[in-house]
């Protein structure tokens, strides 16, 4: 499972529950495309996504929930080179809508 | 919105392109800006300083109806290790001058004012609207934008990428590479609220003075980044990034982090009975100089982070923001009035222009600190444990002498680093700067 809690007990779920979404239901803007075995890079953004969108299942693959995302592009950046992912910006109006930003 | 036809389409409206606009607009061009957020500022983060002097050029009377949060008179420069920092603080009261150097500002408040400006100057805003790809006719040439909102055209004589880091129209046309992940910085900050009394009481401040912390050390756990505390009227930014390519080597998490720079024994108290109201994360362009793409074609100008214009030394990005986009809109509008095409030729204008500015000198000027860091991670590990040790050793009165006590600080310095190692640090560290 992914690691999502902090020795400080903090969980990251906590932290995305203060923000603002508006979810494009149904309308996922990341999508991990089907793969056998996850590269070193996707692997990696099970720790490195800071909303912790990305979890390994017990088939050893790599999912996304997308409800958290604040849209930094990490995940796209880090998986370029590989093209596991497939990202868009949600439509307009969707997704995140920080108060203070 | 199809058949309409403009002078200039500028997509995105963050400090680039709000400068853009803003300028074009007032000088009577007919400009529409598209945003993809629900509202300006719905996408976007800083910090946040805001620099007065670029926003002066382009608003000169910013200060009267802007929302500002208290004007800069202390900067706190922290080396830090797990247990203590060592700090250089500058505290003048010359900064509570009549019209201050620097602000704390909240984004998305401040996208909105700006914002309200550019309309007001005449610009058409649509929000909640998508830039998927630009339009070019059968010579190449940039004419226009293609959006989500009903699969809309519009049509324009140039485009003005301010879209920022992601820069995802620019990129999927081919514009510019992707992003390379050692280019970029990841950063995580939350908002903190307090009642200002207890703010001003616990930074020593009076009115609407604030501070700033900036702080690198063991705190990005041998990453390069680096860590901040600004001090807003009635809240606290708090933060920290590092180098995404740092983020896909170690296990750690950018939450992870950010937790345990809150918890630094230097870091707790100063937040302590605080409400948290927002995480927020967005990527920083940091490659500096050398990262830049290219910034003109026919029909097409880049300003901003998606130009990667972020002195990250100096942690200055806003007002080079609203320096290019403010350079393009008036080199824009100065073709206009000579009717001359936007071709890249003649758009090239820009980059000329840009070059006698402190943009293009700063950015030239460190150039080579981006490869110095990622070369020298001790500086992020070692040298804060060295400094806070020294500083330690030093203080602590405890019977020692005091010239046993510099023979081991210097002894601990050689142990851990070859007299060599440690002039060579200074001879490179001393040859990115300059
Ligand atoms: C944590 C953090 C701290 C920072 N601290 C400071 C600081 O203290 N001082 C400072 O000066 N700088 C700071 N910066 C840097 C500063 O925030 C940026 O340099 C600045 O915001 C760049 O402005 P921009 O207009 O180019 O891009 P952005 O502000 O990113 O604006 C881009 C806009 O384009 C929109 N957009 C993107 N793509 C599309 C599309 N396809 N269609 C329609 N709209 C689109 C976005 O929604 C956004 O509104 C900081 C950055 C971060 C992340
Ligand atoms: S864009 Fe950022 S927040 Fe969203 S899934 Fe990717 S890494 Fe996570």
């Amino acid at each position: 499972m992914i690691e999502t809690t902090h020795a400080t007990g903090m969980k990251v779920e906590e932290k995305l529950f203060q923000n603002r979404y508006l979810v494009d239901a149904g309308r996922p803007h990341i999508k991990v495309l089907p793969h056998d075995k996850p590269s070193k890079a996707l692997l990696a953004l099970t720790h490195a996504c800071p909303a912790g969108c990305y979890a390994e299942n017990e088939r050893g693959q790599v999912e996304i929930t997308a409800d958290g995302c604040m849209e930094c592009g990490t995940c796209r950046i880090m998986t370029a080179k590989t093209g596991e992912i497939e990202w868009n910006y949600p439509r307009g109006g969707f997704g995140i809508l920080y108060k203070f930003g | 919105m199809s058949d309409e036809h403009f002078d200039a389409i500028v997509v995105g409206a963050g400090p680039s392109g709000n400068a853009a606009a803003y300028t074009m607009a007032k000088e009577g061009l007919k400009v529409l800006q598209l945003e993809r957020g629900e509202y300006p500022g719905s996408k976007n983060v800083q910090g946040a300083i805001l620099y007065a002097s670029a926003l002066e050029q382009i608003i000169p009377d910013f200060r009267e109806d802007a929302p500002l949060e208290r004007h800069v008179i202390e900067q706190r420069m922290w080396t830090m290790d797990d247990a203590s920092h060592v700090g250089m603080h500058y505290r003048s009261n010359d900064f509570n001058e009549e019209k201050p150097n620097r602000y704390t500002i909240i984004r998305a408040q401040f996208d909105k004012w700006f914002s309200r400006k550019v309309r007001d100057a005449g610009a058409t805003l649509l929000c909640e609207t998508t830039v998927t790809e630009l339009l070019r006719d059968s010579s190449g040439k940039v004419i226009g934008v293609r959006t989500d909102r009903n699969a809309g055209k519009v049509f324009a004589d140039v485009v003005i990428l301010a879209e920022g880091v992601n820069g995802l129209v620019g990129q999927r046309s081919g514009l510019r590479s992707e992003v390379a992940p050692d280019t970029v910085a990841l950063a995580v900050k939350e908002m903190h609220f307090l009642p200002r009394e207890v703010i001003e009481s616990r930074f020593n401040l009076k009115g609407d003075e604030g501070v700033v912390i900036e702080a690198m050390g063991t705190i990005t756990k041998g990453m390069t980044g680096t860590g901040f505390l600004y001090t807003n009227e009635e809240s606290i930014s708090v933060g920290i990034g590092c180098i995404v390519s740092d983020f896909a080597e170690n296990e750690t998490t950018p939450y992870g982090l950010l937790e345990a720079f809150k918890n630094h024994p230097s870091i707790k108290p100063l937040l302590a009975g605080s409400e948290c109201k927002e995480y927020a994360s967005h990527l920083i362009p940091e490659g500096g100089y050398n990262a830049i793409p290219r910034l003109v074609g026919d029909g097409w100008i880049v300003v901003g982070d998606a130009g990667q214009f972020v002195n990250a030394v100096h942690r200055e990005g806003s007002n080079l923001a609203m320096t290019t986009g403010r350079i393009a809109g008036e080199t824009v509008v100065w073709l206009n009035r000579r009717r001359d095409e936007m071709t890249k030729a003649n758009l090239t204008e820009y980059t000329r222009r840009l070059e006698q500015t402190f943009v293009m000198k700063d950015m030239k000027k460190y150039r080579k600190i981006p490869d110095f860091l990622h070369g020298n991670k001790h500086v992020f590990t070692l040298y804060p444990k060295l400094f806070t040790n020294a500083a330690q050793s030093w203080f602590r009165v405890d019977g020692v002498d005091k010239r046993s006590k510099e023979k081991q600080i210097m002894s601990s310095f050689r142990k851990s680093r070859s007299i060599l190692g440690l002039l060579g640090d200074a001879f490179k560290l001393a040859r990115a700067w300059r």
